[in-house]
């Protein structure tokens, strides 16, 4: 046989996706009535993106005064043409929006990641494919919500206030604009403070698209602009996606005033592996449901169960696959984990990491150097850890995996239901009866079985207790914006 | 041979499920023993594996990166020929381009080996000879392998006499799906014997096997009774080799050497005709298996037609030019 000295490393040449693409401007203005206006007061923000610290743009901030101009160009939209439109009509303006989304698919992933600091593969293979299809989806409900068993006339709540989290910046506009166009009502959206690029380029898909003035705003800015939207008497209903505690807040805000609400808040899901499962594809499955998105996902599977007969073997495979991912350079096409998204969220990270050393739980990383500027935190395991452990009851919203092993199925589904969260859960068996034995046990919104951090538009996504309430996605995900009728 | 697979799938077993049991297999001639050993092997689950071949075919390999790997082909292709019309003349050409795939630049390695019928090798070997370019043959009755042992292992000694460096052997399918694990156990190890000093491929036709918990007990099964390297397909069967089955091969090669540090290669035949499709699969070893299987030594490519792709491709990286088809040699 031919000897050829194998490489000591096949190092992939760089393969960067081309920042130009991304269009970027040096400033965005807020999108109130169908035109692109300052706020205000003049006041802006920066965003930066957060592989480099480098700033991309100036954003506006918007005040109170812009909120409510947003809120009354959404109001005026909400009484005109828009809500008397058939739902066919509807239809084609959303269709419409989502083919200009899909042909400015590159464009937007980019963006995406520029702003995000998610990896290029995601953005690309994952946030805007779901984008796309959330509208796909929503517009196909528009004509056809007489048959959606909610009544023979359903009708539009009116205006929406909702507030996006900063994980998946367009991919959670798209889950709350879309079933709230379909359904007739009008929208002031706020994106998340340091992620508010690819909300301004929907905002331009929209005009161009034509759709009626005020049918959707977009005002940017901090938690102070989100207090105005979320407290403004002319919103109708408030959506929220974020952390538990923002979401209390809101939901201390808007009691006794009669808005209607829905919440998806924190998580702290279970990864239950047990020991028939096919243990190859549960470690891509382990991987994929802390470390996909650099952990900032509120469904992760941020702990894993694993039956103790296998815990090390799994153990082995996983810190052999974790060594095999690529950190690095966000619009590079072949890395795997990109940056933390910002100061703040890595300070999060490395604080309660630190706990989990003090709780006596044991560290592991992945030995991969770190770029110098912008924030970063390698893939991390904690093994040993238990019950009691703050690592394994609060959400760390990084790539940090709490491992905890179980013995018994009951025991797995004891440990997996004992968090005031319960948003998502995992289940890896090959014994069919025995996933849908867990789906019955597990207090959760979502179970996958041999599968984790899959969605799809047809499919409706929520929590159970801390994790917030209303879910989202399908046909369920029409209910919290429309009058129901009850009779 | 013997004492080697017994370790092999002793202490696997151990691994993969997490219980120490050094002597799961006592033997590799009971249908039972083996059954058990097998069925133990952890599951596939078709969806989670199909998805992960799929991420890391989104891998992007450019420049120095993709000519190391263009190269690296060249030199892991087994330069193949299996047809009924395969004649002395044609078979000396495939030789000859097998030594210098590109007539116009020396700097090409030469191809791992090249592949025919027994009594083809007598036309190949003068070709060859003196060059790196090994003479592989398949054998035991190729493509079906539907013979009696007898007859299988008279094909084998042909080929060996014939002066094979490596014979390509077919498992019985058959045998394997109707759960007589012992019969193609004891098929293998006999035509490990009979090769002697020569590498023995076993091709296990995952096209045949359908299911990928198949394959990677056809896998476990064809190292522990003496493989050398285990090839997914004759090239007769579609599908023939696939992203997730050669995973999955790469995938016990790998959790073999961890168990027990023996070395098994895998080879991916049949279906891979272009250069993309072949950097592909060099990742899924890359990544999979681990760098240390990125040598003609532990991974080959069985094909016909992706050398002039692979040609095609490094010339198109070295000078930044397409040429056509008439630049590169059609035998």
């Amino acid at each position: 046989m031919t000897e050829l000295d194998h490489p000591a490393e096949w190092t992939y040449a760089p393969a960067p996706e081309s920042r130009d693409i991304a269009r970027l401007r040096s400033s965005y203005g807020l999108f109130i009535g169908g035109e692109f206006v300052d706020a205000a007061d003049g006041a802006t923000m920066k965003t930066i993106n957060p592989a480099t610290e480098e700033v991309l743009a100036e954003v506006a901030v918007a005040g109170a005064a812009d909120v409510d101009a947003a809120v009354a160009a959404a109001r005026k939209a909400a009484g005109g043409p828009w809500r008397s439109m058939s739902g066919a009509q509807r239809a084609k303006y959303l269709f419409r929006v989502a083919r200009v989304l899909a042909e400015r698919s590159r464009e937007l992933s980019v963006l995406e990641t520029l702003d995000n600091g998610k990896p290029i593969r995601e953005s690309r293979d994952s946030d805007i494919p779901a984008v796309v299809a959330w509208f796909f989806h929503y517009a196909g409900w528009a004509d056809k919500l007489e048959y959606a068993g909610y009544g023979p006339s359903p009708q539009p709540v009116g205006v929406a206030g909702q507030v996006i989290p900063w994980n998946f910046p367009l991919l959670m506009a798209a889950w709350k604009l879309a079933p709230a166009l379909a359904t007739g009502n009008t929208v002031v959206l706020k994106p998340a403070e340091t992620t508010p690029l690819t909300a301004m380029v929907l905002a331009e898909i929209f005009a161009e698209a034509d759709l009626p003035p005020g049918v959707v705003n977009i005002v940017t800015g901090a938690g102070e602009t989100g207090r105005h939207l979320v407290a403004h008497p002319g919103v109708d209903k408030v959506a929220f996606t974020g952390s538990t505690e923002v979401g209390k807040e809101i939901q201390r805000r808007v009691a006794g005033t009669g808005k209607r609400v829905t919440l998806e808040l924190g998580g702290k899901a279970a990864n239950v592996v047990f020991e028939d499962a096919a243990i190859d594809q549960a470690v891509e499955g382990i991987v994929n449901g802390i470390f996909f998105n650099q952990g900032h996902v509120c469904c992760a599977g941020s702990r894993l169960l694993v039956q103790e007969s296998v815990a090390d073997a799994v153990l082995d495979r996983l810190k052999e696959r974790l060594a095999t991912l690529r950190l690095g350079d966000p619009l590079d096409k072949n890395t795997d984990i990109g940056a933390i998204n910002s100061a703040e969220q890595l300070q999060r990270i490395r604080e309660l990491s630190d706990v989990g050393d003090a709780e006596g739980a044991e560290r592991w990383q992945v030995d991969c150097d770190l770029p110098t500027q912008g924030y970063w935190f390698p893939p991390t395991l904690f093994t040993g850890v238990s019950q009691s452990h703050r690592i394994a009851r609060e959400e760390i919203f990084g790539p940090v995996l709490s491992v905890l092993t179980f013995r018994t199925p009951n025991e797995a589904v004891e440990k997996a239901n004992n968090s005031p969260y319960g948003l998502s859960a995992g289940v890896w068996t090959e014994k069919g009866s025995r996933i849908l034995w867990m789906a019955e046990q597990l207090r959760a919104g979502v179970v996958w079985a041999n599968t984790f951090n899959r969605f799809d538009p047809s499919s409706p996504f929520g929590g159970y207790k801390e994790s917030g309430f209303g879910r989202e996605g399908g046909r369920h995900g029409l209910e919290p914006y429309l009058e129901v009728d009850d009779g | 041979m013997g004492d080697a697979s017994k370790s092999v799938a002793g202490s696997a077993a151990g691994t993969l499920t997490g219980a120490v049991s050094a002597h799961l297999v006592e033997d590799l001639s009971s249908d039972a023993a083996l059954r058990a050993f097998l069925g133990g092997l952890p599951g596939v689950d078709e969806v989670g594996a199909a998805g992960r071949a799929a991420q890391l075919a989104t891998r992007s390999i450019k420049r120095e990166s993709k000519l190391w790997a263009l190269d690296a082909a060249i030199r892991m292709t087994d330069l193949t020929s299996l047809e009924g019309a395969d004649t002395p003349g044609r078979i000396r050409q495939l030789a000859a381009k097998a030594v210098r795939p590109d007539p116009s630049d020396a700097d090409v390695p030469s191809d791992a080996e090249v592949c025919v019928y027994p009594d083809m090798l007598p036309h190949a070997a003068p070709v060859v000879a003196g060059s790196s370019v090994a003479l592989a043959s398949v054998a035991t009755a190729f493509p079906s392998g539907r013979a009696s042992l007898e007859v299988k292992l008279a094909d084998v000694r042909d080929a060996i006499s014939a002066g094979a460096d490596e014979v390509d052997m077919v498992i019985d399918r058959g045998a394997f799906l109707s759960g007589r694990y012992a019969q193609v156990a004891e098929e293998i190890a006999a035509v490990k014997k009979a090769t002697g000093s020569a590498h023995l491929k076993v091709i296990l036709e995952t096209g045949e096997l359908q299911t990928l918990d198949n394959v990677r007990r056809a896998s476990w099964l064809a190292i522990a009774s003496g493989a050398d390297v285990i090839k997914t397909s004759t090239g007769k069967v579609s599908p023939a080799a696939t992203p997730s089955t050669v995973l999955v091969m790469l995938q016990a090669v790998r959790d073999v050497a961890r168990a027990t540090g023996k070395v098994v290669g895998v080879k991916a035949a049949g279906g891979i005709r272009t250069a993309k499709d072949a950097v592909r699969y060099l990742v899924l070893v890359h990544e999979v298996a681990g760098v240390e299987w990125l040598t003609p030594e532990r991974f080959r490519f069985g094909a016909s037609t992706l050398l002039n792709d692979l040609l095609m491709q490094r010339t198109k990286q070295l000078t930044g030019r397409y040429h056509g088809r008439d630049y590169v040699t059609l035998d």
